[in-house]
């Protein structure tokens, strides 16, 4: 896939690169280094005073890294790119040029397009146009049930054969408990590992509603959605994993109470992974007080409670990754009613500074536990990890994040690549900015700057 | 003795959305819209019910959910006051859609007004189009969220009868969950000082009532003795097939008003409801019709209050031109 996506254009025809000034870190530890890369697009040595003759890289391009840190690129397992369907809000091209911008070097786009990811013919076209774009390595996963309708299951070995690793009806839960049952079961047997993720959320609970129930729901007169919707899922899953043995991936957790209960699971050993979104760790239900639908995301805002568990079960290892679920929007469907408008919120291009700014900044993780979270635990949890979040060494392949973790910056959606401009942050000040992205070897981001 | 009417507030309320807009001194916000209340009860009495404050200014309203009783009630104000007024009737299904919220007000603006009345069936959808609007924008009534209106209108009625709400206990009874005039209705009232009580069953309730400043009851026998006003909410049919309740027949046994209960109230305390009735449901036929019942007053009362609205968001510092004796 890597030789398909190194299309000769101005960056490309090099003569390798070196990246020179920063701060390395890995799933190894932390060091000061260059990094030479080969024109192939492979890491072909880390280190101080690298001897770029000896190396044959003595032409290599330099990389100013004074002040970053250079890390594998960034994976984002929750992606909405909304092709095919929805194009006017977001295409691969566009949501992949996001992606690189916010350090993405791999996205996984989820299923609920029009028509849905529950096909052959409909993976082949995502990632065919993943490729077209050449920004990120785009991956697909695929839905559990035929149309996200919750019935009967999608030819799962058919579409692991193309790569599909992830399983997901996204967008809702699978409501009935044997079906799920039965699909966990069925991709136990599967030739490649596969994971089912979960979007848990009980609908007979959540019916009817559009944002957390609570405080503010009452007080605005918003039908609201109880902690309890998600929990009852987690519930299920973690028991329906305990039955059939096979791995189950949460997505977007957003409650304390769902926290709780994947830490309880993982204590006892079952074999389950979660995820939590940026707005999940950054934002509560207060902000719905001024009925923007900007804030209207599926699962909703939660009470600073849930905010600070989400917190807690991110540097504890209980939440595993950080996935943006990057739901683009036009403005004219956001400018709905709250009630009628549909959910969901930007994330790419935000999701690393807010990770250093929430996170990092005011000590919850340390620089390389927010780094595992956004590259080399969504890696495995994608079936990636091949590829992708490798530590950088000489051989592995050059997909690499450069960011100034303390560049101060306004967000401004009219700056971002997304077609769509419905960030919840637009005017917030955060910190941590991407210099470069190299996508095998090749930077999609220069200074600052998507290259295509 | 007469007096210059003037608008206390000239330039600084803008819109009004919530009672919490009348802020940061909501008792005095309302106190001045009850001052000014009493100069158009007043107008309301002449023979020619009609003074020029507003001559110039256009009105329109702009329900998307029906509601006869509010749009005339706002549109008699605007009249009163000399405005113009334009109806603009859109309904819900429509903008379901996918016509924008947004091209409508401003092809309502483009053709110039200086006010806009919405009923919305969404909540906060007058807050949305005061962010695109530059004309005023009054809340009359939005989902399940407010309608200010109705709460200064029942304040007025209540003030009317007893001087001030002060130390008086109301209970507010019935579908609380679904009452844009519940949370209006406790916004103002506890703001004017009245101890206020939330009856209902659970399933009636909001979910949650952290920081409201009532306090909750699921026997309204227990409590009318004590009562000074027993405001009824209207009961919807559609509560049963929610399974909120169990039965009409339940809910009425336990919460309806019938003749024996209005008999356990205190001689001076009033029955009011914001309209339209069920009579036989949430209140007794009889009942309906007691000499303590408001619930006329409150309609009249209701223009009165709608033509102050207007007047402190559109009327100019300098008086109207027309005295009114005071």
């Amino acid at each position: 896939m890597s030789d398909a996506r190194a299309r000769k254009d101005d960056v490309s025809e090099s003569a390798g690169w070196i990246i020179v000034g920063g701060t390395v870190i890995d799933r190894t530890g932390e060091r000061r280094a260059d990094v030479a890369i080969e024109p192939g697009g492979t890491v072909a040595a880390v280190g101080a005073d690298l001897d770029l003759a000896a190396l044959g890289l003595a032409d290599a391009t330099r990389l100013d890294a004074t002040g970053c840190i250079v890390a594998p690129g960034l994976v984002d397992i929750h992606t909405h790119l909304r092709e095919p369907g929805r194009e006017e809000a977001e295409t691969v091209e566009t949501g992949s040029r996001a992606a690189a911008l916010g350090g993405y070097t791999a996205v996984v786009a989820m299923p609920n397009t029009e028509p849905t990811i529950d096909s052959v013919a409909i993976v082949r076209q995502v990632l065919d146009a993943g490729v077209a774009a050449g920004l990120c390595d785009v991956r697909s996963s695929a839905a559990i049930t035929m149309d996200r309708a919750g019935t009967t299951l999608t030819p799962m070995a058919e579409l692991a054969d193309l790569g599909v690793r992830i399983f997901t009806d996204d967008g809702c839960g699978v409501q009935d408990d044997r079906l799920m049952r039965r699909a966990l079961e069925y991709a136990s047997g599967l030739t490649v590992p596969v994971v089912l993720a979960q979007h848990c959320e009980v609908e007979a609970l959540s019916e009817g509603g559009h944002m957390h129930e609570g405080e503010w729901s009452s007080r605005l007169g918003i039908p609201g959605i109880p902690a309890e919707a998600e929990e009852l899922m987690v519930f299920r899953d973690i028991a329906l994993s305990r039955l059939t043995g096979m791995r189950v991936h949460f997505q977007h957790l957003s409650t304390a109470g769902a926290v709780a209960l994947v830490r309880e699971a993982k204590a006892k050993g079952l074999p389950v992974t979660a995820e939590a979104t940026p707005h999940h760790f950054t934002l509560t239900h207060a902000e719905v007080a001024s009925y923007d639908p900007v804030f209207k995301v599926n699962p909703p805002l939660r009470t600073a409670e849930d905010v600070a568990a989400v917190k807690a079960g991110l540097a504890d290892g209980t939440i595993d990754a950080i996935a943006t679920d990057h739901a683009p929007h036009t403005a004219d469907v956001k400018e709905a009613p709250f009630d009628i408008a549909p959910c969901g919120m930007l994330g790419l291009e935000t999701a690393l500074a807010l990770g250093i700014t929430e996170l990092v900044e005011p000590g919850v993780l340390t620089m390389r536990e927010l780094l595992a979270l956004m590259s080399w635990n969504p890696a495995a949890i994608a079936g990636i990890a091949d590829v992708h979040g490798r530590d950088i060494a000489p051989g592995a392949p050059a997909h690499l994040v450069v960011f100034d973790p303390a560049a101060e910056w306004t967000v401004d959606p009219s700056q971002f690549a997304s077609k769509s401009d419905n960030t919840p942050y637009r005017g917030r000040v955060v910190r941590g900015k991407v210099r470069h992205t190299l996508l095998c070897g090749v930077p999609m981001v220069h200074d600052g700057k998507a290259t295509r | 003795m007469s007096r210059l009417v003037t608008n206390p507030r000239h330039g600084e309320l803008r819109n009004l959305l919530s009672i919490a807009d009348l802020g940061p001194d909501v008792a005095a916000g309302i106190g001045e819209v009850m001052t000014l209340t009493d100069s158009f009860v007043e107008v309301s009495e002449r023979t020619i019910p009609k003074v020029p404050a507003l001559r110039g200014r256009t009105v329109v309203s702009l329900f998307f959910e029906d509601s006869t009783r509010t749009r005339l009630s706002f549109e008699t104000a605007a009249k009163r006051l000399s405005a113009d007024t334009m109806n603009f009737s859109v309904s819900t299904s429509s903008v379901k859609k996918g016509e924008s919220l947004r091209d409508t007000i401003e092809t309502i603006e483009a053709m110039g007004v200086d006010a806009i009345v919405v009923r919305h069936s969404s909540a906060g959808v007058p807050l949305q189009i005061a962010r695109w609007a530059q004309s005023a924008v009054i809340n009359a009534g939005d989902g399940w969220h407010e309608h200010p209106t109705q709460a200064l209108l029942d304040c007025y009625t209540i003030r009317q009868r007893f001087g001030d709400l002060a130390g008086r206990r109301i209970a507010i009874v019935g579908d609380i969950r679904h009452s844009r005039v519940a949370r209006s209705d406790v916004a103002a009232f506890t703001a004017l000082g009245a101890e206020v009580t939330l009856v209902a069953p659970p399933t009636l309730l909001p979910p949650s009532l952290e920081g409201w400043p009532v306090k909750v009851s699921h026997d309204l026998d227990e409590m009318l003795p004590e009562l000074d006003v027993c405001y009824l909410l209207r009961m919807q049919r559609e509560r049963m097939t929610e399974a909120l309740i169990p039965s009409l027949r339940e809910y009425v046994a336990r919460y309806g008003l019938d003749a024996a209960r209005a008999d356990r109230l205190p001689e001076h305390a009033l029955i009011m409801h914001p309209g339209p009735m069920n009579r036989g449901v949430e209140i007794n036929a009889e009942v309906a019709d007691r000499p303590n019942t408001v619930i006329i007053d409150q309609v009249r009362n209701g223009v009165a209050v709608r033509m102050a609205v207007l007047f402190l968001l559109l009327g100019s510092g300098t008086g109207w031109g027309g005295e009114v004796e005071g």
